[in-house]
């Protein structure tokens, strides 16, 4: 019990920490070397947020166990509230890095308090009851943001709803325009920083998965009466998996905004945590390096077939399909173990 | 002798649906007390009020003297109060062992003896300690689902009919492990619908009816009574 031991889990951890560092390195490397296309160049960051969006549901879905239809809500908070920091601070803080930093963080910590704030109502219903009212918070945050207003002049903020009632003093500037959303952003984000918050996501995932208070997380998502019946405060670790997921998807969300020159509340709708729940259904739930591999692949199929976008639908839908017979349906599942035994022991006759 | 557990006057309801009637018991150290009734006379309804996760609007459930009425069901196993519920929930994909580490989640004692007292009661556990959970049969579910419960150390165990769905060897040796955990000094409440094995084993027992307590007395007069043994034990 005592001696540490090199189980399953960490050398898949380490096997996912490794190959993101590869990555990183190798796409580095082709970037230096002039090998990349312009195409590609200019969807890294957003595959870098994908994945941690990936990486963060995954830990809702996979590891808490519940269906989550409005991660794109929070995705949002994160981006609008990443996004005004760094146009705040524009000034304050020369340092683009650390400004992307910080935004960073505050997208991460309104996140968390809005994913604590939806987690009290939410994570009292349970599984599709859940769903549902999930994708309703995801849609009232695309409201929300669509009818807000937030300026700032020499007096301070001025928050207005519904209609631009901010009155901004000479010299003033509307930072969120309602439906216009953020123009004018200062690209700051960068795909250095998109890595890094890829590894601090899976740091943080990983830590709190192999956690006593992860082993609680996922005795509830096994079963929740046993979990009840020997203690477990249900609630509060419910609500622990579900505020860093909400926390790590801001995160998230400020670095893709401010890979855009503007960003609008209608970018995070209901397709988008459609989007990142096909990374973690197709990646497998509660497989982080799953998550990363479909998020990156997902991301770059649809440019790479762009002749073919109009089928794309189509495909996401037949492949969906696919998976769910793979991993669900018994004489597929056991056609594939029998291929892989076969494979086993034709590997041990050698 | 000290009453460990006492429940007085609660009344439980579904929504609109008044399961519990005003019960009154109580549980003594040492003891085992068991409640019987027929599907739906609110056995199991009792226990999880007990246990926290239903609340009573009425009356009160003193546990060593501390009343349990507002406290958190999370907060009442570390007092020293475990529920193996009904239907052996025991998590599926883990090991038997980590089974009943998670058990010990409220206990940061010497887990490795108390890992030993449970193997100790339950030696079928210890063989297959590194199976994992969901290739148990029932009734080394049903022990490791009392193991688990033992593991947080309580002083009052509650039982949800262990017998659930068992075949009468396993029902025999469940029964039997009850008895030697009685022997080592644990208090168990019991709810059972086989009235026969519950209240031979039982110090005394109440039957519930639709909610309410119609008949108590100790283990040998309840399997004596005439009403009884027409109504569960068949003639």
């Amino acid at each position: 019990m005592k001696k540490i031991k090199w189980s399953k889990t960490t050398g898949k951890n380490t096997m996912t920490y490794g190959l993101v560092i590869l990555a990183y390195v190798v796409l580095q490397l082709f970037g230096a070397a002039g090998l990349m296309s312009s195409s590609l160049k200019g969807m890294l960051i957003p595959i870098c947020a994908y994945v941690a969006m990936a990486i963060s549901l995954n830990l809702t879905v996979g590891v808490l166990g519940e269906l989550s239809l409005g991660h794109a809500g929070f995705m949002s908070v994160g981006a609008f509230c990443g996004t005004s920091t760094a146009i705040l601070l524009q000034n304050a803080v020369p340092s683009a890095p650390l400004r992307l930093a910080i935004s960073l963080v505050m997208g991460a910590l309104f996140a968390a308090v809005v994913g604590f704030l939806i987690g009290i109502p939410v994570l009292r219903l349970r599984g599709d009851y859940l769903a549902i009212v999930t994708l309703a918070f995801g849609e009232i945050i695309k409201s929300i943001f669509n009818n807000l207003y937030l300026g700032v002049d020499s007096h301070g903020l001025h928050v207005s709803l519904l209609s631009d009632r901010t009155n901004l003093a000479e010299g003033g500037s509307l930072i969120i325009g309602g439906p216009m959303g953020i123009g004018g952003i200062q690209k700051i984000a960068t795909f250095t920083a998109g890595f890094v918050l890829i590894m601090v996501t899976l740091v943080v995932v990983f830590n709190l998965v192999n956690s006593r208070a992860g082993r609680a997380i996922m005795a509830i998502r096994d079963n929740r009466i046993a979990a009840e019946s020997i203690g477990l405060n249900i609630t509060k670790y419910k609500m622990m998996a579900f505020v860093t997921s909400a926390a790590l998807a801001g995160a998230a969300g400020a670095l893709f905004a401010m890979n855009y020159s503007t960003v609008v509340a209608n970018k995070f709708d209901f397709n988008t945590s459609i989007l990142v729940l096909v990374f973690v259904v197709l990646g497998g739930q509660g497989n982080m390096l799953g998550s990363i591999i479909a998020a990156a692949a997902l991301t770059i199929l649809p440019e790479a077939l762009r002749e073919y976008a109009d089928y794309r639908m189509l495909v996401y839908a037949i492949i969906l399909i696919l998976v769910m017979l793979a991993t669900n349906n018994p004489t597929l599942k056991s056609w594939l173990d029998r291929l892989k035994s076969g494979r086993r022991k034709a590997k041990e006759a050698i | 002798m000290e009453a460990v557990l006492k429940v007085e006057d609660i009344n439980v309801y579904y929504g609109s649906i008044h399961a519990i009637k005003g019960i009154s018991f109580e549980v003594n150290q040492g003891e085992i007390v068991t409640l019987i009734g027929a599907n739906g006379a609110g056995k199991s309804t009792t226990l999880n009020t007990i246990a926290g996760l239903l609340n009573s609007h009425t009356g009160a459930i003193q546990f060593m003297g501390e009343n349990l009425g507002k406290i958190a069901a999370h907060k009442i196993v570390s007092k020293g109060l475990a529920l193996v519920p009904e239907g052996r929930r025991i998590f599926l994909q883990m090991t038997v062992q980590e089974n009943l580490e998670m058990g010990a989640y409220t206990n940061r004692g010497d887990l490795r003896e108390d890992i030993e007292k449970v193997y100790g009661y339950f030696p079928r556990l210890k063989e297959r300690y590194k199976q994992i959970g969901g290739t148990l049969s029932g009734g080394e579910q049903q022990m490791l689902a009392m193991g688990r419960a033992l593991m947080s150390r309580p002083k009052v165990i509650m039982l949800d009919e262990p017998s659930m769905g068992l075949a009468p060897i396993l029902v025999e040796e469940i029964f039997n492990i009850i008895q030697n955990l009685h022997q080592s000094g644990t208090t168990i409440l019991l709810v059972e619908q086989n009235a026969q094995a519950a209240l031979s084993v039982a110090d005394r027992g109440y039957v519930l009816e639709t909610g309410k307590i119609v008949l108590s007395g100790t283990g040998a007069e309840l399997l004596g009574a005439p009403e009884i043994k027409k109504a569960y034990l068949g003639g």
